[in-house]
């Protein structure tokens, strides 16, 4: 029986009279990758958010590793082992890519490792052969990956990609599977939100549907990709 | 790792190395009072670089950098006026510093862990600065006082005793060193500081500050400390200022004052200390000219100054010209976007 990394317990946000997020319960095991899928206002960013401190949970804790993280500032939660790759790439658009990745590495190293590291971090990502353009100038996907790259500098347990493969094409995507897998087996638990199917289906190991803020269906890909209830959600049926 | 080669014979770094030439030759071609007049000026930017390294590094814009000025150099003179021992003066100077480098820790506790950000900090900063004036303005009576130190109103505090050390007074030339070498060292950590890990965390700041806490960066802390020092360097130029002219009044931290050392960070390039040492000097020469022939002409060109710098120049002249020479002259392919750290192919 695995370790659960991450629970979320009776957690909801509000936003006014909006229920972002209701009541909701998720156990996500350590080594697990983990997908978050729903239509769009369904709260998967939001619970994200949550999980990283960018909000406060309206009730509700927040376990990560058995210590209750609710209360914790966002700067401790990332040291003490959580990540995120951010829906739209956050990376340093007006910094070179060397200097993006260093801005990432340098607090998790020492001074001479950050070399070493930063090449470490661009090879595993694959785009290593690109030279040290200004951020601004690569293309999307590239930004996507450096900005995993980025987000695998503090060696997290956890690593959260909200829409790894948005705006890529079929190649980019299959590239993306194949970086979020092997970031995977190499022992960090992933947990990810996409709306392409074919991507989900490629890594996801397990799957978790959310509508209106609440868990609408949980299973193995091919148990959620077969539910009836969760055709109808996405075909606005529900 | 070409990323790691660094090229040194910039623009930047040739215009550095000919005013700090010019600067340590100036006294033996000028006369003591031109000497003593460009010490004035090394002490403003002193006070442009305090803002250079909280709004040019950081990204913070604060309006407060006279208020901290003004600190410094009220904190000095009441402690001349308590204590008359001049030898104790280099311990007030020391207290002038630190009681800048509190006062703006406060301050930027308030506003950084209150979650304020922004246009938010410049409108919090700009206000801290008004009401330090107003209260200064206001404290004619013989009730405002510290010690035996009056606060004295608009008249503010006169014949401040000047720095001196071992019993030798720190006035004209020995003022003009003093006031350098404070200068050079400012500049210096600041070039240094480009290139180490606190750089580049100020830089992430200004770039991204949400996304950087989310590197693990303690954001508040770090924006609240960096915000502190620079209050300390501020109030260092209020303390030089203080010993240099005798005198502090509450218009040194006015309006005008709080206002001077945004324009001048501005239109030299405020994530570039070289270029805001060098428009600060030649604003500073050409200033004087235009106020030695008549009343506030040289507030007119800081206005339209800034003006044409916002709409045509936002990177600064002295910064743009540094970029254009870089790359037309020296051929430099940089990116001279980036400050820190530099896209160093």
């Amino acid at each position: 029986m695995k370790e659960n990394l991450l629970e979320l317990r009776h957690v909801s946000k509000h936003f006014g009279g909006l229920k972002a997020v209701d009541d909701v319960n998720l156990t996500i095991e350590e080594g697990s990758l983990h997908c978050l899928i729903g239509p769009n206002g369904a709260g998967k960013t939001t619970i994200f958010k949550l999980i990283m401190g960018i909000y406060p949970p309206t009730s509700g804790e927040i376990l990560f590793n058995g210590k209750d993280m609710t209360k914790i500032p966002t700067f401790r939660r990332v040291q003490n082992g959580i990540s995120i790759k951010m829906q739209i790439p956050g990376v340093y658009l007006d910094l070179s890519l060397y200097d993006n990745i260093r801005i990432a590495v340098q607090k998790y190293v020492s001074v001479r490792e950050i070399p070493a590291e930063i090449n470490r971090l661009i090879e595993m990502v694959g785009i290593s052969e690109i030279g040290n353009p200004l951020v601004r100038n690569m293309p999307h996907g590239q930004q996507q990956w450096l900005e995993i790259a980025m987000s695998l500098a503090s060696k997290p347990k956890l690593l959260l990609l909200d829409e790894p493969a948005a705006g890529l094409g079929p190649e980019e995507t299959e590239f993306t599977a194949d970086i979020v897998r092997r970031i995977n087996e190499l022992g960090t638990t992933i947990i990810f939100i996409d709306h392409d199917m074919d991507f989900v289906s490629k890594i996801a190991r397990k799957t978790t549907v959310l509508h209106y803020g609440k868990i609408f269906a949980e299973g193995t890909f091919d148990e959620i990709h077969n539910n009836q209830d969760v055709i109808n959600i996405y075909l606005g049926k529900v | 790792m070409s990323h790691k080669v660094k090229n040194t014979v910039t623009t930047e770094n040739i215009c550095a190395l000919l005013v700090f030439a010019y600067l340590i030759i100036y006294p033996a071609f000028h006369s003591a009072y031109a000497t003593l007049n460009m010490a004035n000026f090394l002490i403003t930017v002193i006070l442009a670089l305090s803002l250079a390294l909280i709004w040019g590094y950081t990204g913070i814009f604060s309006y407060a950098q006279a208020a901290f000025y003004g600190i410094g150099g009220y904190t000095y003179a009441i402690f001349c006026k308590n204590f008359t021992d001049p030898s104790l003066t280099p311990i007030f100077l020391l207290g002038g510093v630190i009681v800048g480098f509190f006062v703006a820790l406060i301050l930027g506790y308030f506003m950084f862990y209150g979650g304020v950000n922004d246009v938010y900090v410049a409108l919090v900063t700009m206000c801290f600065t008004l009401v330090l004036e107003t209260f200064l303005a206001q404290t004619a009576g013989p009730e405002w006082h510290i010690g035996s130190a009056q606060l004295g109103g608009y008249n503010g505090i006169n014949a401040v005793t000047p720095l001196t050390v071992g019993g030798f007074p720190i006035k004209n030339l020995a003022l003009y060193i003093f006031a350098l070498v404070c200068m050079t060292v400012i500049y210096l950590t600041m070039r240094i500081l480009e290139k180490r890990n606190l750089g580049y965390c100020l830089l992430s700041i200004r770039e991204n500050r949400q996304r950087s806490e989310m590197f693990g960066y303690n954001i508040s802390f770090i924006q609240m400390m960096v915000f502190a020092v620079s209050g300390a360097i501020a109030g260092l130029a209020g303390v030089l200022y203080t010993s240099w002219g005798g005198y502090i009044v509450p218009s040194a931290v006015g309006m005008t004052q709080a206002t001077t050392p945004v324009v001048l960070v501005a239109a030299g390039g405020r994530k570039n200390p070289t270029a805001v040492i060098i428009f600060t000097l030649i604003y500073l020469a050409i200033s004087q000219k235009l106020a030695a022939s008549g009343s506030q002409y040289s507030l007119l060109i800081l206005g339209l100054i800034l003006l044409l710098v916002v709409l045509f120049v936002p990177k600064g002249i002295i910064h743009s010209l540094f970029e254009i020479i870089d790359r037309r002259i020296i051929r430099i392919g940089r990116n001279t976007d980036i400050r820190i750290g530099g896209g160093s192919e």
